[in-house]
């Protein structure tokens, strides 16, 4: 098993706004192990001198002409909004957080 | 607001002591007609959320898709700031939770900017002349910019204190580009003024490359303003970085601000925290915002639903092609070819009036009469309005056909002034204000001797006082006649015809 601890599992969590009882902390802790562990598979067949890949597509340069297009009615947008006032988007307080 | 509690040292003591070390982050909103990654309109304004679609609001299965002009943009400002073009570089995401972007992540550029390594020069102002700085670019870069949140509740309208805040998404997504210089050192005294005038020069240089309008009072152009100080002989110290400094003035400011703070709190013993800190435009000083004591974690990762942009290098020297003349070499061509001195080229300049005095002498006006009426006249009213010179509705035309009146007698200096002030109330065009206003010079000479005869009749003396040889004593005939054709007459013209009248030689 790829030594993925419950203190990292706390971290990620948190970095992703996840609150994880201790049990679904052990729970993860035990799965990410598990998936970082199948994972590595791949460094035993790729060696040095073969580059991480971020696209499996090799495609460079696709582009859109600059034409501005109409976007979405705001009705729509607001039946989208959980919470909606003055034409915005309401979000909770923003500073309690940290 | 009560007296701050931020202990500073005098400037000239903390620079004795201490060197400043710089460093410029500039963001530059792009003119493009639509956003970075969808075709959603990148126009400033509109109602709040109505310049919005799925990819913007981040809404699940929207794929983003890059804006060809936005990538042709940063290449010429890139190259236009002498930096090196990426043969080939990726988007990346830089995760966080913030409200202001809805997908939880923001588009940008990080360890594979489109442009890398160029320097921008700068010249200052100094006692002993002016004084040339290579500014060194680090990178230019892509990004998107971020919604707009405003704070509700509370008593402030401050993010401290409301109870909920509200986002309008209108700008998350328009084209953003970051430019990052290297420290700045060896500036010492003239670092505020370096850090403004280099923000002034990139500013100009956008506008003459035309890929954004770089209005600092609307925001499409910020500045961040880190500053360090270190002690003699050692490597710089902990930096401040100063958020969103947003006039040419406030920059200059800040930097001197921090100098001045850092350098008592450093001299008192104590240490810079590193921190972002806040600018107020009405006291001056900067407070302190979030520390930045834990580094944030962005988990910055390839941004997988874009593949990657591999500029050839035709295309490259091909934009090339079209970079405009640098705003510095421009300014020596036009200094020569008007023929005027180093301080009257700064004048121009210090009043944003360059383009407008060119423009106004391509419309036939000589060059000392549009200096005169940009840098006089209507930078006084742009100030007492507190608007820019350039949103004055005067226009180039308007001085053109003032000055053709002016030269055919029609219009005096005092009258072109009132023209303007109809024009600038808005009542029409320069022919229409005149008409309206009745603003003809009086110049019939039947006219201008009646009123010279009347103004002798009602002051005795005077015509006696002039024959004896106090020509000065002419002032109170025609001062008399100007009033009495309510300022529209020539009064050189009405002086000649007084002395004629008089037998006197002027
Ligand atoms: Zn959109």
């Amino acid at each position: 098993m790829a030594n993925i601890t419950r203190e990292q599992v706390q971290h990620l969590a948190h970095l992703a706004r996840l609150e994880l009882t201790e049990e679904e902390t052990a729970h993860y802790t035990d799965q990410l192990s598990a998936i970082v562990e199948a994972v590595e598979h791949v460094s035993e067949v790729a060696a040095d001198d073969i580059p991480p890949t971020s696209h499996p597509v090799p495609m460079t340069n696709v582009f859109r002409e600059d034409v501005a297009r109409p976007g979405l009615d705001r009705a729509d947008v607001q039946a989208g909004a959980p919470s909606w006032e003055d034409d915005r988007f309401r979000v909770p307080r923003i500073l309690d957080e940290d | 607001m009560s007296a701050s509690a931020i202990e500073r040292m005098k400037f000239d003591d903390a620079l004795a002591a201490f060197e400043p070390v710089l460093g410029l982050e500039t963001h530059v909103e792009l003119g493009t007609a639509s956003k970075m990654f969808c075709s959603c309109s990148a126009e400033f304004g509109g109602e709040p959320n109505t310049h919005v679609c799925p990819v913007c609001l981040g809404l699940p299965g929207s794929m983003p898709v890059v804006n060809a002009s936005a990538i042709e943009s940063t290449i010429r400002m890139g190259l236009s700031l002498n930096c090196s073009i990426a043969s080939w570089c990726r988007f990346a995401r830089k995760n966080y939770f913030y409200p202001d972007m809805p997908k939880d992540y923001q588009v940008s550029q990080y360890d594979e900017p489109l442009c890398v390594d160029g320097y921008l020069d700068v010249v200052v102002a100094t006692d002993d002349g002016p004084r040339e700085f290579r500014v060194e670019i680090e990178r230019v870069h892509m990004e998107e910019d971020t919604g707009k949140l405003t704070h509700a509740g509370g008593d402030t309208g401050r993010i401290h204190g409301a109870d909920y805040s509200l986002v309008d998404y209108n700008r998350a997504g328009i084209p953003l580009i970051e430019i990052v210089t290297k420290p700045i050192v060896g500036a010492g005294e003239l670092a505020p003024l370096v850090a403004r005038a280099y923000v002034t020069e990139l500013r100009d240089l956008m506008r003459a490359l035309g890929v954004s309008d770089v209005r600092m009072d609307q925001g499409s152009l910020r500045c961040d303003v880190n500053v360090s100080l270190a002690p003699s002989g050692e490597p710089w110290g902990t930096r401040s970085e100063t958020k969103n400094v947003n006039s040419l003035r406030s920059v200059e400011r800040a930097v001197r601000f921090e100098i001045e703070r850092q350098a008592a709190v450093l001299s008192g013993g104590g240490r810079v925290v590193q921190e972002t800190r806040h600018f107020h435009e009405d006291t001056g000083e900067t407070t302190s915002g979030r520390s930045k004591e834990h580094a944030e974690e962005y988990r910055y990762f390839p941004e997988p639903d874009l593949v990657p942009v591999a500029p050839t290098s035709d295309w490259v020297e091909e934009l090339r092609g079209t970079l405009p003349e640098v705003p510095s070499v421009r300014r020596a061509r036009l200094q020569a070819v008007w023929n005027i001195s180093d301080l009257e080229m700064q004048t121009l300049v210090n009043a944003e009036a360059l383009d407008l005095v060119e423009s106004t002498i391509d419309h036939g006006v000589d060059q000392a009469a549009a200096r005169k009426w940009w840098t006089g006249e209507f930078t006084r009213i742009a100030n007492e309005q507190g608007i820019a010179l350039t949103d004055l509705p005067v226009t180039a035309a308007h001085i053109a056909r003032v000055e053709e009146l002016i030269a055919d007698g029609s219009l005096t200096d005092k009258l072109a002034r009132q023209v303007f002030e109809g024009v600038i109330a808005g009542e029409g065009d320069v022919d229409a204000v005149v008409q309206a206003r009745g603003l003809v010079v009086v110049g019939d000479d039947s006219t201008l001797l009646a009123a010279i005869e009347q103004a002798l009749a009602d002051q005795p003396d005077v015509a006696e006082k002039i024959q004896g040889g106090k020509v000065q004593a002419a002032g109170a005939i025609v001062g008399a006649v100007m009033k009495a054709t309510k300022g529209q007459a020539d009064a050189a013209k009405v002086r000649t015809l007084l002395l004629e009248h008089l037998g006197v030689d002027g």
